[in-house]
């Protein structure tokens, strides 16, 4: 498989889709995110797996989003996700409050081809309330035993930063399988990666165990620095500065709107 | 007066005693360095994860790893925070107000409302100890502190520190009771600034200070530690 260009694999991403998005700690795809916002595709169902952050702000803050389905949306240490929570309290975004491993089990339901899966917990929490998708049933090997079902979830795209492809297209993710996950259930993954291998992972046995093979891969891009501003372990830190300056900008719409013109701006003369 | 970081970090390690394998989520800075400093002080924890982490995370599978272990008991303690925390130890780590219109919006409720059901010693930090934030009922239940006899539910709430005591939770009794005051507060002051009934022994022991070689392996091991997944709080440690 070829690597494509950034806006051809981006464009790949059609309106109303619903795109499943890594946590923060987990290789997130911020330069496709910028193509994205520069494509402007709109009518986005976020499905954060199971959180997510400035990646799911900032295409809130642009208007891009209708649905967002998360255990949590927050930057981390540097505080609430501010265009998320404005869009909350003014109800212009959709929110489905979930639970983290509801969101991996419903994932995981795609992954078998199953209807659903049951999960422990979750009973007399308000989360469960809200879900008019979620049912309880009484467990038919057990009695008197209460469990929540979850409907399957499948993403129409997974799109994520990981290590490395090879030419074949298989994609190296080490021990970030949720990233397999995210993969195995959607229908389409599109992958931005750090580096391009020489040759054949799988010709390395040590290697093969971390591979996410090509069968599950749509569309790679290579692109260094791909989750900047966000960090790719054992390559770069987070940049708390550049995060700092967008918490700042991003307090008011205005702000918001002032920071992400000179933002693209930037991305483009580069 | 209020808490010091040190102080805080000290009193959940002690809550820590007997727990071997310890789990840390998102948003902890003060538990995850509470949980080093534990292990440091031989209290119990071996084995500790926290999230984010590459130096002290075991996961191979993914983000359900630590959900799928908490399930097959393999995690001990972990802690929950809330928004809002109530007499019931239910908690709200989503809006305060109405949910459709919220007054405020916090990020959401992570793995709680599974983890509360699982984990056997679950421990609850709000540094923050006022009628605002220890409610009389909490406006959303992210997690439920107790449960009906037929739901399946090993785990749930401990204890609750916040920076004027330390809560023991009664489970059969599904209330607080008062377990040490801080040095700088008093029962009175925490009658006052609890939005919930709670009960208070006879006696109510004050919360020990942490000593030298406590506040010296905080300042050392437990800050490098903690720096990897909270640079921010480590510097200001």
């Amino acid at each position: 498989m070829e690597p494509l260009a950034i806006d051809e694999a981006v464009a790949r991403i059609a309106p109303g889709m619903m795109v499943a998005l890594p946590p923060e700690y987990c290789g997130v795809a911020m330069a496709a995110t910028r193509e994205l916002l520069h494509q402007g595709t709109g009518g986005l169902h976020l499905l954060a797996v199971p959180q997510s952050g400035l990646q799911a702000d900032m295409l809130i803050g642009a208007g891009r989003v209708a649905t967002v389905e998360a255990a949590a949306i927050t930057l981390g240490e540097q505080g609430p996700a501010p265009r998320f929570t404005a869009a909350v309290k003014s109800g212009t975004i959709r929110m489905v409050d979930a639970t983290c491993p509801a969101i991996h089990a419903a994932l995981q339901a795609s992954e078998k081809g199953l209807p659903f899966l049951p999960l422990r917990g979750i009973l007399g929490s308000d989360v469960l309330a809200h879900r008019g998708d979620w049912r309880v049933i009484d467990n038919p090997f057990g009695n008197d035993d209460p469990i929540v079902l979850l409907p399957a979830i499948r993403p129409d795209v997974a799109l994520f930063h990981c290590e490395m492809a090879d030419s074949n297209g298989n994609l190296w993710i080490g021990r970030r399988r949720e990233l397999a996950t995210m993969a195995h259930a959607s229908s389409m993954t599109i992958a931005t990666v750090e580096t391009l291998y020489e040759g054949d992972l799988f010709a390395d046995e040590t290697l093969a165990a971390g591979v996410l093979p090509a069968a599950y891969v749509d569309a790679i891009v290579h692109v260094p620095r791909g989750a900047w501003p966000l960090a790719m372990p054992g390559h770069y830190e987070r940049d708390s500065a550049a995060i700092a300056g967008y918490v700042a900008a991003a307090a008011s719409a205005g702000g918001f709107a002032a920071w992400l013109a000179e933002h693209l701006a930037r991305d483009e003369a580069a | 007066m209020s808490a010091s970081a040190p102080f805080l970090i000290a009193t959940l390690a002690h809550q820590l005693a007997g727990s071997r394998r310890v789990a840390v989520g998102a948003l902890s800075p003060m538990p995850g360095s509470a949980a080093f400093l534990a292990r440091a002080q031989g209290l119990g924890p071996r084995q500790i994860t926290v999230l984010g982490s590459r130096s002290n995370n075991d996961f191979t599978e993914g983000g359900r790893e630590l959900f799928d272990r908490a399930a097959q008991g393999r995690i001990d303690a972990f802690f929950l925070g809330g928004a809002q925390i109530d007499g019931g130890a239910n908690i709200n780590l989503v809006a305060v107000g109405d949910y459709a219109h919220p007054r405020a919006r916090f990020p959401g409720s992570f793995g709680s409302s599974y983890l509360y059901f699982l984990i056997p010693r679950v421990i609850l930090f709000r540094e923050e100890h006022t009628p605002r934030t220890l409610v009389e009922k909490v406006d959303f239940i992210s997690a439920p502190g107790t449960s009906p006899a037929n739901v399946y539910r090993p785990g749930g709430p401990a204890a609750l520190v916040t920076g004027r005591c330390v809560f023991a939770f009664d489970r059969a009794k599904g209330r607080f009771r008062l377990e040490s005051v801080h040095p700088w507060s008093s029962i009175e002051e925490v009658r006052d600034e609890t939005g919930f009934a709670f009960e208070v022994p006879a006696e109510v022991p004050t919360t020990p200070e942490p000593d030298a070689a406590t506040l010296a392996l905080i300042a050392g091991p437990v800050r490098e530690q903690i720096a990897e997944t909270y640079p921010a709080f480590a510097a200001a440690l």
